[in-house]
């Protein structure tokens, strides 16, 4: 790690928290401290700028208009498209699709497979996954038979990849496991998953949505076939998400929604669809946060996200030593490679009440299963509390935290 | 004693500590010191799911009142409960199910009702509800 002086984020740290508005809110009598970023990231003012100027000078609907606003609003959401494929290092525009989010993407993609499943076949889910990632999966297995097996995990919050080799077989058609797990920060090894499912034929889709604001993804080198993520996590407005598909997977994968924009010819007899991307894009979109979501590409992008690694790996390491200078607080999730997420009980206390009291001194703090129950269930716990940090939390939050912390401990034990 | 006079009495013990940390202290120590339900009726049936803590509720007719039991994994939550209880138990079914819930409001822990808390205790005041209308219908 750079010294702490040559830190591109920290030493610019008080003119980037200026840009997000709502670190200068009050909560409870309190300024806000919001750890709450695995959740939802705050909105810095290019992208609330971008949200309220499409709104005021370019709102119009977009592809089929032959006017001006119709036009300039088309080229901004096919800009922005192209910033994503760039981003990504996709082969083609066409490749990525704009959805409402990581879940809506899943559920896309699972829903495809419908053609493709059968009782005979199997697909793979992780331990680890957020409750989008094994749901849609679980509906699947039940309209078409196909079986679901589970990459376990370790108690250091990592996938046993032995385990998924032996799992591993001719009737396993695809593989999902996310990047980076919400729940414990786990970074996991998602090219080696990559490369074994597909020596046995299967497709795999990654969840990015705890792993885009925090590295760079190259979906090329990963040779990976779906990957999917929300722009709420990396600064952008909500109700966006992006599919990356390879173009041969989603030739096959027959279209989610029918409806405007995703026809070629449509009469009663029959209708045709079109082509990439906007199959997959029925309807009018959310189209000022798709521009926006490019915004917030552009501004993480300025800021550089290997300066956003740096400063974030920072953040963890000196809030994992503070955390553990309390008596009685146990890390969950423990692998030496983490987003800047930590997940942590104290004593038996139940993160629900600590969860509360901190939250008087204006501490956003996530407490519960985190849409990750089989995790809990791994580890025998009711939920954990976690804090998870951005590239606009600085240590004075990670020490006010950690006093908190030690109040409500000794209140509660 | 009436409920609506239990829930005055509530609120001025409340009324007597001016920070948020003072009532949540009281609030803890009547989570810790009040005895609820018993290990017993711990059970599935009267589980009541929120997505963060669990609450267990038990219900029983005596005398033509309803006495309620009930404890939570949380110490927050369970402080809350043992008002709830102090509230509704030993009570008509027809004076528990015509009576409006306005303490914790008052006392200013109405976040903990929040329906975005999912704390199992919405959940668990409905139920309170239920009990006292299918106790009515008993002799």
């Amino acid at each position: 790690m750079a010294s702490i002086f040559k830190m591109n984020v920290l030493n610019n740290i008080e003119s980037i928290r200026k840009e997000f508005p709502i670190l200068n809110t009050t909560v409870n009598g309190n300024k806000l401290i919001y750890l709450d970023n695995a959740a939802t990231s705050q909105t810095p003012n290019c992208v609330i700028d971008s949200i309220s100027n499409y709104y005021k000078n370019l709102n119009s609907n977009i592809h089929r208009g032959v006017h001006t606003l119709s036009q300039l609003a088309t080229e901004k959401y096919e800009d922005t498209r192209k910033k994503f494929k760039t981003h990504f290092n996709a082969k083609s525009s066409s490749e990525i699709i704009f959805t409402a989010g990581t879940t809506h993407s899943i559920n896309l993609v699972s829903s495809g497979f419908n053609e493709f499943l059968s009782k005979e076949d199997e697909i793979i889910v992780s331990q680890l996954e957020h409750h989008s990632n094994i749901v849609p999966w679980q509906m699947l297995c039940e309209k078409t038979g196909a079986k679901m097996k589970v990459i376990p995990m370790n108690s250091n919050g990592e996938l046993d990849l032995i385990a998924f080799s032996n799992l591993l077989s001719s009737k396993t058609k695809i593989v999902f496991v996310n990047h980076v797990s919400n729940a414990l920060g786990t970074v996991n090894n998602i090219k080696e998953i990559i490369d074994k499912s597909h020596s046995v034929g299967a497709a795999v889709l990654i969840d990015g949505a705890q792993a885009v604001p925090h590295f760079r993804v190259d979906v090329t080198e990963l040779d990976v076939d779906f990957y999917v993520c929300s722009a709420h996590k990396f600064c952008g407005p909500t109700g966006v998400g992006i599919l990356y598909g390879k173009k041969e997977w989603l030739d096959k994968l027959p279209a989610y929604q029918g409806g405007g924009e995703m026809i070629d010819e449509v009469t009663f007899e029959k209708t045709t669809y079109s082509d990439l991307p906007n199959k997959f894009e029925a309807g009018t979109p959310n189209i000022a946060g798709v521009i926006a979501s490019g915004v917030a590409l552009d501004y993480i992008n300025e800021i550089g996200l290997e300066n956003i690694k740096e400063y974030e790996d920072y953040l963890l390491q000196y809030a994992t030593e503070k955390l553990l200078e309390i008596d009685g607080l146990k890390i969950f999730g423990e692998s030496i490679n983490k987003t800047s997420v930590i997940s942590f009980n104290i004593k038996d206390i139940h993160p629900y009440d600590i969860g509360s009291l901190i939250d008087n001194l204006g501490i956003a703090v996530r407490t519960g299963h985190h849409c990750a129950q089989p995790i809990m269930d791994f580890f025998k716990i009711p939920g954990t509390i976690r804090v998870s940090f951005c590239f606009y939390n600085t240590t004075d939050e990670i020490d006010t935290l950690v006093n908190a912390l030690k109040k409500a401990s000794t209140m509660l034990s | 004693m009436k409920i609506k006079d239990i829930q005055d009495q509530i609120v001025e013990e409340f009324d007597i500590f001016d920070s948020w940390m003072d009532k949540y202290e009281y609030l803890i120590e009547l989570g810790k010191s009040v005895p609820v339900i018993d290990d017993s009726n711990k059970i599935e049936e009267n589980i009541i799911k929120g997505c963060q803590s669990k609450v267990w509720l038990h219900a029983e007719k005596n005398n033509g009142l309803i006495e309620f039991y009930a404890d939570s994994d949380a110490i927050i939550t369970k402080g809350i409960i043992s008002l709830l209880i102090r509230t509704f138990s030993n009570q008509k079914p027809e004076d528990i199910i015509n009576a409006s819930l306005d303490f914790i409001d008052k006392i200013g822990l109405r976040q903990h009702l929040s329906p975005n808390r999912a704390n199992g205790l919405n959940n668990m005041i409905k139920k309170i509800k239920f009990y006292a209308i299918a106790f009515s219908k008993t002799n």
